[in-house]
């Protein structure tokens, strides 16, 4: 909300400069997001009269004219504005002057004729967007008066960021009475009187849903002038409260809303068919609203009817067919309490957000309705004249809102703030605050908020309101008392800061991409997997929730590749989610993407493309923590070469995850030119490990035998070292392989393999002849098993 | 005529002098200290003098012989020296060149805020917990005292999948999962990513949250000023001015928002605070009475405070980072700067 600080000093009269009445708004939680002058700076501009005009002489759009600026001199100012005419009143920048945007007003001729100055736009002088024609004073504005003093123009507007417990101070007024509260001094309503009656017409009111519209006054006011304008001060007012000036019926309920809090508005009497009717829509009704759309409406929207039709959305916005214009001559003023539930929501189902709909959903005083439409009656008579008719008023004060009664205890309100705090301060507080306060005893008070606070009804509001007025800066800092138990802390569980500063030691770079992802782009990648659809995506390529991490890893991959990278390794930690026969799985992987070369460039080394195997030695690193054994079974994967790519299993079969180089298709569709190596693993399931078990070391010697077999392409070499792993009797401690080859001395379909096979015992030295008899057995059982052959 | 024994030694150092080399130097050597050598003939020649000329004559050849023993040593040492040196300027490396290897990667800025912020607190007990992104509307608003058409659900612009179904918008939810689940005393904080449907020079869709509250008895508001201001003094590491001003958040009463003297300009006003001096970084209350009622913890036995902050806005200002955007760009270049 924007609050004019001069406007607001009329209702408070407070002795405190700008800066700490910021400050203190602030601190009373109506944040200050910014201030701004009223006005641009421009100087020497003054109050001038046209008191002669005449025609240009070689210009058709130019005028002559003779202004006074109260001196006894007159100017001669040369003027191209059509609405210019003798006895106006205009704002005169005279020579020397300087407009904003550093527009200097010298004396210069105008096809040929002296101009000592310029008449002045409102554009012109920064008070609006746009302007037609000259800015047109009142006949009362004092010739060669600085219009800078004139309209008041040395003000802040305070741009007030209000929370949405705080309606109440969605007014002028309400701002006022919070700095009173502040500064324990008084503030001072805006006056207002009941209007002489001067006919007695009245429209029928038809209140079908009191619950909803608990109150509804409403006026007629008969014989407006229609060219009536709005009077400069209020039209300044409205400006630096946010408002466009529409017309002084418009702009007085908006002056009375800004002033107030109170939303009104002003029907034109003569389009309204018999009386007012509040009723809920009917489903499938239309109305052509104010901002000229047409909405449907739904049953659950009240509004505000004649006998035949719908006229305005209760409390959001007006109808465009009732809507008063500039022929109106008769209105009709409505001045209402709407039930804030009835509101909520509302506005924002219509996609509207409107001043009224932002007051009546969090709650507009019960009570203020008389008073605003007395107010409002009195702005419009003076301004556009008229006769008002008596105020019609249908009240229903059972679906009035009234504030609870709020039991309070003292010594709480201490424990919660953590501050003791005076008894007499307490109620201080609350009563300066509009509230009552009754003390049962030490122990037990109740207090009841005043009408307009919506936001106090519990026990914890009124603590929250002696919080704020203290000063939450006189609340003391404490240490809070550590009584607290030793955290557990589980040894067997891998710590997902370590696998991620594992992958980042093997030269990894974390990225985080969004967890929803394009559609298409995820059928590419995961087609097996239908996923989560957002119902209001931001975009249509962030549309569906990702069910594999390789779609943002693929995407940083080629939006890096664009920016001149030729070397990627990167990898993300999150959740992807996927449905689920009874619902939603969401787990979380680790996934990482590598392509370009093995290392960085170095010298006196042969640069080498990553391939499969350098990225399952960093999946094994890291299921390494768990301290158990997983499988890489080869298996086939859309998104992967059919040829590279392994399902990676715990010894059980359970499924950990994927690893594999990208499909050559895919490789291509996607603009990659070179091999890209992606995994994806179940986090949980890596953070799964154990506590480490000490195993006596064996105090004999090991003794290396190497080996090389060869075998059938087709047989992995996995099952080979499994088998050797199963024939040792304890003895064979380790089997490494060291070498594959093909070749000449390997038969065609046919490779070789050759191992290292560490023997020892932990209770003797080993015999080579012992050693002998194994060996010759596991070359036995490899040959029957897989028929492998020994190679010399 | 035989020579003297001196005239031996002056010829073999001579000898000595002119080997070129270690091989030519142990020629030397066979050539008096062999079998055949100068000196062993010559006390190969002493039993041919009287016994008791033996040992005068044996201990001049002896002297002799060690005399030409230490002269050979000394050549040696001096070829050895010499040979190593010519190995250790052969062998001698440019040591500027780069190292061989995997250079290090990093973790994203956003982790390494989290861990901050997570080892903070784990040092005051406070234990890290993680909720489903996925939320229903109950824990992501009702159970947080924010009912349907509540004006504060305008706040939270919410990504749906059906109506009870959302992207959760902040991670208080996890709040309600875990005091749903356990029973205070509670020390937690809820690190994770949120998602709000906004997108502009100064929001993302998704971003990082850090949820954190302590329930027990006698917890108060001066607890809660305490342990924020320590948190991000600890944080930044420097002493600075914290302020704590009134609020609104429908899970907290009071409540407050947390700004700091702006990290940039020490208070001075400047751009990145908007010329406030001030920068708003927490927000933060005293747990709700209807929120202990949802999850059945008695509100007047105890009493809590939460709070909640952006990662990414603690990291954009702890590594002068000026543009939101970045953090989900993932260049490689934005990356490789920290960590």
């Amino acid at each position: 909300m924007f609050v004019s600080e001069s406007w607001l000093r009329e209702f408070v009269k407070l002795d405190i400069d700008r800066e700490t009445l910021l400050h203190q708004l602030t601190m009373a939680g109506l944040e200050v997001d910014g201030t701004e002058p009223a006005a641009a700076d421009f100087s020497n501009v003054v109050v001038g009269e046209v008191v002669g005009l005449s025609q240009h002489p070689d210009a058709d759009r130019l005028r002559v004219c003779e202004v006074s600026v109260g001196e006894p001199d007159l100017l001669q100012i040369v003027c191209g504005a059509p609405n210019v005419e003798p006895g106006m009143k205009v704002p005169t920048a005279c020579v020397g002057a300087v407009l904003p945007g550093n527009f200097k007003i010298k004396s210069a001729k105008l096809r040929g004729v002296q101009s000592s100055g310029m008449l002045c736009s409102q554009k012109e002088l920064g008070l609006a967007e746009s302007s037609e024609g000259l800015m047109s004073l009142p006949a009362s504005a004092v010739a060669g008066t600085n219009i800078r003093e004139y309209l008041e123009l040395d003000d802040e507007i305070i741009e007030v960021d209000l929370t949405p417990n705080r309606a109440d101070c969605l007014s002028m007024e309400g701002v006022a009475r919070e700095v009173a509260v502040i500064n324990q001094i008084e503030w001072q309503p805006a006056e207002t009187k009941a209007n002489a009656v001067e006919h007695d017409r009245q429209l029928p009111l038809y209140i079908r849903s009191p619950e909803a519209c608990p109150r509804y006054l409403g006026r007629l006011i008969t014989g407006i002038d229609p060219a009536a304008e709005t009077p400069i001060w209020m039209q300044e007012r409205l400006r630096r409260s946010g408002f466009r000036s529409l017309g002084p019926l418009v702009d007085v309920t908006n002056y009375v809303l800004m002033e107030m809090g109170q939303p009104l508005h002003a029907f034109d009497a003569d389009k309204i068919d018999h009386g007012i009717v509040v009723r809920f829509a009917k489903q499938g009704e239309k109305i052509l609203l104010l901002n000229d759309e047409e909405v449907e409406l739904v049953a659950d929207t009240l509004v505000i009817a004649d006998k035949s039709r719908a006229l305005a959305l209760a409390g959001i916005m007006g109808g465009r067919e009732s809507a008063v214009c500039d022929q109106t001559r008769n209105i009709f003023l409505e001045c209402a309490f709407f039930s804030p539930a009835i509101i909520m929501g509302k506005a924002r189902q219509y996609g509207l957000h409107t001043n009224s709909s932002h007051r009546f959903e969090r709650g507009v005083d019960p009570e203020l309705q008389m008073r605003a439409i007395e107010r409002a009656s009195e702005l419009i008579v003076s301004i556009a004249g008229g006769q008002c008719g008596p105020v019609s008023e249908s009240s229903n004060y059972a679906y009035v809102p009234n504030r609870p009664v709020i039991r309070l205890r003292p010594s709480r309100v201490e424990k919660i703030l953590g501050v003791s705090v005076d008894r007499r301060e307490m109620s201080s507080i609350l009563e300066r605050l509009g509230m009552s306060v009754s003390v049962l005893d030490e122990e037990t008070w109740e207090v009841q908020a005043p009408s307009f606070r919506f936001d106090i009804a519990i026990e914890a509001d009124l603590i929250e309101e002696i919080g704020r007025v203290i000063g939450y800066d006189n609340i003391p800092l404490n240490d809070i008392s550590m009584h607290s138990v030793l955290a557990k802390s589980s040894e067997a569980r891998v710590a997902s800061d370590l696998l991620k500063e594992t992958l980042v030691g093997r030269g990894y770079r974390e990225v985080i991409t969004y967890s929803f992802v394009d559609p298409d782009r995820l059928k590419q990648v995961d087609p097996g997997n239908e996923p989560i659809v957002l119902k209001n995506p931001i975009s249509s390529d962030l549309a569906v929730m990702r069910t594999s991490l390789w779609c943002g890893l693929l995407e940083t991959a080629e939006r890096n590749l664009n920016r001149q990278q030729s070397r990627i390794r990167i990898f993300e930690s999150g959740l992807k989610f996927l449905k689920t026969a009874d619902g939603i799985e969401q787990k979380k992987y680790l996934a990482g993407l590598v392509l370009g070369t093995v290392s960085d460039d170095q010298w006196g080394e042969k640069a080498r493309s990553v391939d499969f195997f350098d990225a399952k030695g960093d999946v094994e690193a890291l299921l390494q923590f768990t301290g158990r054994p997983f499988q890489f079974v080869a298996k086939q994967h859309p998104a992967l070469h059919p040829g590279q790519a392994a399902e990676v299993l715990e010894s059980n079969g359970e499924h950990v995850g994927w690893i594999g180089v990208l499909h050559p298709e895919l490789e291509r569709k996607l603009g990659f030119n070179s091999h890209v190596v992606l995994y994806e693993l179940d986090e949980e399931i890596l953070c799964k490990g154990s506590i480490s078990k000490f195993n006596p070391i064996s105090k004999f010697p090991h003794v290396r035998r190497d080996l090389a077999v060869s075998i059938g392409e087709e047989i992995p070499s996995a099952s080979i070292v499994e088998s050797i792993r199963r024939e040792d009797k304890g003895l064979v401690t380790d089997v490494k392989i060291f070498d594959v080859y093909r070749g000449p001395g390997v038969e065609s379909g046919r490779k070789s393999i050759a191992m290292s096979l560490v023997f020892q015992d932990s209770s003797r030295t080993l015999q080579d002849f012992e050693i002998d008899s194994l060996v010759s057995r596991i070359l036995t059982k490899l040959e029957t098993k897989f028929d492998a052959k020994l190679r010399d | 005529m035989i020579a003297s024994l001196d005239e031996i030694l002056v010829s073999a150092a001579q000898k000595l002098a002119e080997a070129a080399n270690l091989k030519e130097l142990d020629n030397v050597r066979v050539q008096y200290l062999g079998k055949k050598g100068v000196f062993t003939d010559r006390m190969k020649g002493l039993g041919s003098l009287a016994p008791e000329q033996r040992p005068v004559a044996g201990q001049q050849i002896n002297n002799a012989k060690n005399r030409f023993q230490s002269l050979l040593n000394d050549r040696r040492e001096g070829f050895q020296n010499a040979e190593l040196a010519a190995r250790l300027t052969a062998e001698t490396i440019d040591v500027t060149l780069p190292g061989r290897g995997q250079n290090n990667g990093s973790l994203h800025p956003v982790t390494l805020t989290l861990a901050r912020i997570r080892y903070i607190f784990a040092s005051a007990g406070f234990e890290a917990v993680e909720g489903p992104e996925i939320e229903d509307d109950y824990h992501n608003f009702e159970a947080l005292n924010i009912p349907e058409k509540h004006p504060a659900r305008a706040m939270h612009d919410t990504f749906y999948f059906d109506a009870h179904t959302l992207l959760r918008t902040h991670t208080s939810p996890v709040q309600i999962r875990v005091m749903e689940s356990s029973t205070p005393p509670l020390r937690i904080i809820a690190p994770g990513r949120v998602y709000r449907c906004d997108s502009d020079l100064t929001h993302t869709p998704m971003f990082h949250q850090v949820e954190g509250f302590l329930v027990d008895q006698n917890v108060s508001f001066a607890d809660l000023k305490g342990v924020l201001f320590q948190f991000l003094t600890s944080f930044f590491e420097k002493e600075m001015a914290v302020r704590f001003r009134p609020s609104y958040f429908p899970f907290t009463e009071p409540s407050a928002e947390v700004d700091i003297e702006c990290v940039m300009c020490s208070g001075a006003g400047c751009r990145v605070c908007s010329h406030t001096g001030w920068l708003e970084v927490l927000g933060c209350g005293m747990i709700h009475p209807e929120v202990f009622r949802s999850v059945n913890i008695d509100e007047d036995r105890y009493s809590g405070f939460a709070f909640g902050m952006g990662v990414e806005r603690l990291a954009m200002l702890r590594y002068e980072i000026n543009d939101l955007r970045l953090f989900f760009e993932n260049d490689l270049k934005f990356l490789q700067q920290f960590g």
